[in-house]
């Protein structure tokens, strides 16, 4: 009989959504670094040159999905490492919802930053 | 018919001599990830300088006196900051290569060489980093 060695509970979607997210991730994060570290270079940043990126539709709508596949899968793995600590009842409620405002509060804030450079006045 | 099972507290740090390397490869995989999503977190709210900034004159924003430009060229201009880029160079490559052996074996590939991919993983890691110093550090002197 199988044994079950995963932290994720059964059903898997949030261990799909979490391989997902990577596989995502790994092509995206390689590309931002490539980008703004060896394309442009850390010394000639500028807000007219991020702007002028951000101003991209292909590149906003590339980044805004950037920022939500990165805290799901970031704020998704500090909750499973914390369920393997041991983390249980009560306290794995407030965690879980903690994280959950915390993912909030960082996707507005990093998409408000988006459209500050792309010139959306949506906040 | 899979059943749960109870293998307690796994984390025990205490028994790290006893460690195999694919213990130490989901170590440094946590421990990478605890980096990435603290930074990002940081990340976001330096780069969040690019709000008020977008309210500033067109004059100012064409000399780079904006908040944004300022705070983003005055961390580059500390060589402890280019000092900590390479270090999350580092730490994302790692949680990449290994990230991406991780999505293999959950597909079945490469089950007999795990081990052999975790430390190709270490040395291609530790490869792009120092190939990757000068880059990071061009222009902090």
């Amino acid at each position: 009989m199988a044994e079950r060695y995963s932290s994720f509970s059964s059903g898997g979607n949030m261990w799909l959504l979490q391989r997902l997210t990577a596989a995502f991730l790994i092509v995206v994060l390689a590309f931002h670094f490539f980008l703004l570290h060896f394309v442009h270079h850390a010394d000639e940043v500028s807000f007219l040159m991020s702007a002028g990126r951000m101003e991209t539709l292909s590149y906003y709508s590339l980044m805004v999905l950037f920022l939500l596949t990165a805290t799901f899968h970031g704020v998704n793995g500090v909750y499973n490492a914390l369920i393997n600590q041991g983390l249980t009842g009560t306290k794995r409620t407030v965690v879980k919802w903690t994280l959950i405002v915390a993912s909030v509060v960082l996707i507005v804030q990093g998409i408000r930053t988006a459209n500050a450079w792309a010139g959306i006045g949506l906040f | 018919m899979s059943q749960s099972y109870n293998r307690g507290l796994i984390e025990d740090f205490g028994r790290w001599r006893e460690f195999s390397a694919g213990m130490w490869a989901w170590i440094f995989h946590k421990f990478t990830g605890w980096v990435l999503v603290g930074y990002l977190f940081t990340h976001i709210a330096v780069l969040s300088t690019a709000i008020p900034a977008a309210g500033a004159e067109e004059a100012v924003l064409q000399a780079g006196d904006d908040v944004y430009t300022q705070t983003i060229v005055t961390l580059e201009e500390l060589l402890l900051v280019r000092i900590l880029e390479v270090g999350l160079l580092a730490v994302a490559v790692f949680h990449m290569l290994n990230g991406t052996r991780l999505l293999l074996v959950d597909l079945g590939i490469g089950l007999e060489s795990q081990d052999k991919s975790f430390y190709a993983s270490l040395v291609l890691t530790g490869a792009i980093t120092v190939a990757s110093v000068p880059t990071f550090i061009a222009g902090a002197f």
